[in-house]
């Protein structure tokens, strides 16, 4: 089984995984917390912000992976601050990989946990709230809980999406094996090659793979915990 | 002692509420819309009031004047909502817990409350797989557990049928006796006053029509309570002696003495006495050779006519306790009723209803 792919090519699968994981651990908090915004906020700007998650859904991944150049380049804004302060690059490194596919699956995150949140009855928010639970407590003990299809949904479809991410990975972070040449890069990295198509065709089955089973697992996982809370 | 002074503009409805209770179980009643479920959520935190006051033990929650406004998670009432709004995601336990948690310490105990309200088989259990009624006595419990100083009931049994109602009274009727918790007791079902009030508030269209004991009000003939099919006199009476030769009980309720089935309470104890108006027969002669045990003498107070029915309604004093007799205005013709006037009130034992009471 493991001579299947060689290990140049299960280095690519394994930092395939870490990256998206790494997008996903970080991602699916803020995600969290943009949802609720989102879903519970009453504030001037609201559709802004709502407009401004959505935008990597519809920008040319090779645009964001540029915006962020700008943005986390060693001379941009905040580039410039994390190498200063805590002396971190991010381009062209796993890190800058991870924040390129984070940023690409973030909407879809946020989606995923947004329309959870929505469905969550407030009444029983209410009911928290009258037996002493303060606005932390009753977020912890309650919402999330019960918001929990969502949230595992969204960090599912979010890894998935992760692990198919290519231009904003490219633009942002290059294509250097091992340490972000993620998957479908590495696909077209094989293509660019004389020969390359067999090592092509051995990757992309790995994805078919990766991606069945994520949807698998999203789709059973969201099962069982709806059927826990009662829906 | 609860004292509630609330104003609020709903735009299309405006709420002036005005009652204090001494405690015991208080019944806001009113037709849907009368306001009812908003003096609850005022009282609760939920609603804002424009302006007023409310105060619960001495605790001001919310004072418009002063600006003191008490957070719905520090007001340490006990709220039961018509949809018992158990959290799905936890066993009956884990709700019950939920508020014992996030309570300081307080009588209430764990035992008690599983005990009164019969929760031991359902500990383990999930809110969806209970009935209507269980999933309202757990809600009960989890409220109860938070150690409130009061409790607030909006409609509790409204989603519930008939039989699931009669499932849960007697476990109100319960805590009434055993806690000694204040309630607000929401409801727009008279059977549900009857058997728990001992404060009355009618509330209609926003506005406090009266507020008394239930004995006192569902006595008077100028409320609407008055012209429901269903109006009674409430009576608070005392079990004056048992004769189970003759399976008879004998009540007394002020100067006015009543036969009725035989009861299990102990002599001298306190019972509430409902007895429908239109069950009570009106006579200006003792009857003769006829199965009626009641012959209550009585003087007409008022006499109030009900067009749409066609019916009149007598209000008789007898002996103290007032009495509410549904009769014909041609009746009312034929015996020459006046106010003021003699008359008999013919009440059949099996008639009378008997509560205890706390």
């Amino acid at each position: 089984m493991l001579d299947f792919l060689t290990p140049d090519e299960w280095d690519a699968v394994a930092l395939t995984l870490g990256v998206a994981a790494r997008a996903v651990l970080f991602g699916l908090p803020l995600a969290v917390l943009t949802a609720l915004v989102l879903a519970r906020g009453r504030f001037f700007g609201r559709a802004g912000l709502d407009a401004l998650v959505h935008l990597p859904m519809v920008l040319p991944p090779g645009v964001v992976g540029w915006l962020l150049l700008l943005l986390f380049g060693v001379r941009g804004p905040v580039g410039a601050l994390l190498r200063d302060w805590f002396g971190v690059r991010l381009v062209f490194t796993t890190t800058g990989a991870a924040l390129a596919c984070g940023v690409m699956a973030f909407p879809l995150m946020v989606r995923a946990v947004r329309l959870s949140l929505e469905g969550v009855d407030r009444g029983l928010e209410q009911a928290a709230r009258s037996l002493g639970a303060g606005p932390v407590d009753r977020f912890f003990s309650v919402t999330l809980p019960l918001a929990a299809p969502g949230v595992v949904v969204g960090a599912i479809v979010g890894f998935a999406a992760c692990l198919g991410e290519f231009g904003a990975v490219i633009t942002f972070a290059a294509n250097i094996p091992g340490q972000t040449q993620t998957l479908p890069l590495a696909i077209y990295a094989a293509l660019q090659m004389p020969n390359g198509e067999a090592v092509a065709a051995r990757l992309s089955l790995v994805s078919i793979g990766l991606a069945l089973a994520g949807l698998l697992a999203a789709d059973w996982l969201g099962r069982r915990l709806r059927a826990r809370v009662g829906q | 002692m609860i004292a509630v002074d609330l104003r609020h503009d709903f735009g299309r409805f405006a709420l002036d509420v005005r009652f204090a209770a001494p405690g015991g179980v208080t019944a806001l009643f009113g037709p849907s819309g009368a306001g009812k479920s908003s003096v609850v959520a005022a009282m609760a935190g939920l609603l804002r009031p424009d302006a007023g006051r409310i105060v619960v033990d001495g605790a001001v929650l919310s004072d418009r004047a002063s600006g003191a406004w008490v957070a719905v998670e520090r007001r340490r009432l006990g709220l039961v909502f018509q949809d018992a709004r158990l959290f799905p995601h936890m066993t009956v336990a884990g709700n019950l817990r939920y508020g014992l948690r996030r309570a300081p310490a307080g009588p209430i105990t764990w035992e008690v409350v599983v005990d009164l309200l019969g929760l031991a088989g359902l500990l383990e259990r999930r809110p969806h797989s209970l009935s209507g009624g269980e999933r309202q006595r757990v809600a009960i419990g989890r409220a109860l557990l938070s150690q409130p100083r009061l409790l607030l009931l909006d409609e509790p049994l409204a989603s519930l049928d008939a039989a699931r109602k009669a499932e849960i009274l007697p476990y109100l009727l319960r805590l009434k006796t055993a806690l000694a918790l204040p309630m607000i007791y929401v409801t727009h079902a008279l059977e549900e006053v009857f058997f728990l009030a001992d404060t009355l508030v009618l509330l209609e269209a926003g506005r406090v029509l009266a507020c008394g004991g239930v004995a006192e009000l569902s006595s008077r003939g100028d409320l609407p309570l008055a012209v429901r099919d269903d109006a009674a006199a409430v009576l608070d009476a005392e079990i004056a002696e048992h004769h189970p030769a003759r399976r008879l009980s004998l009540l007394r309720a002020g100067g006015m003495v009543l036969w009725v089935p035989l009861l299990t309470g102990a002599p001298g104890s306190h019972v509430r006495v409902r007895i429908p108006a239109r069950e009570i027969i009106l006579a200006t002669e003792a009857p003769r050779a006829i199965s009626l045990h009641n012959v209550v003498p009585g003087m007409v107070r008022a006499i109030h006519e009900d067009a749409g029915r066609h019916a009149a309604l007598v209000e008789i004093d007898a002996g103290g306790a007032t009495l509410l007799a549904r009769v014909t205005p041609d009746a009312v013709a034929r015996l020459a009723l006046v106010v003021g006037g003699p008359v008999l009130a013919l009440i059949k034992s099996m008639a009378v209803d008997v509560r205890p009471v706390a």
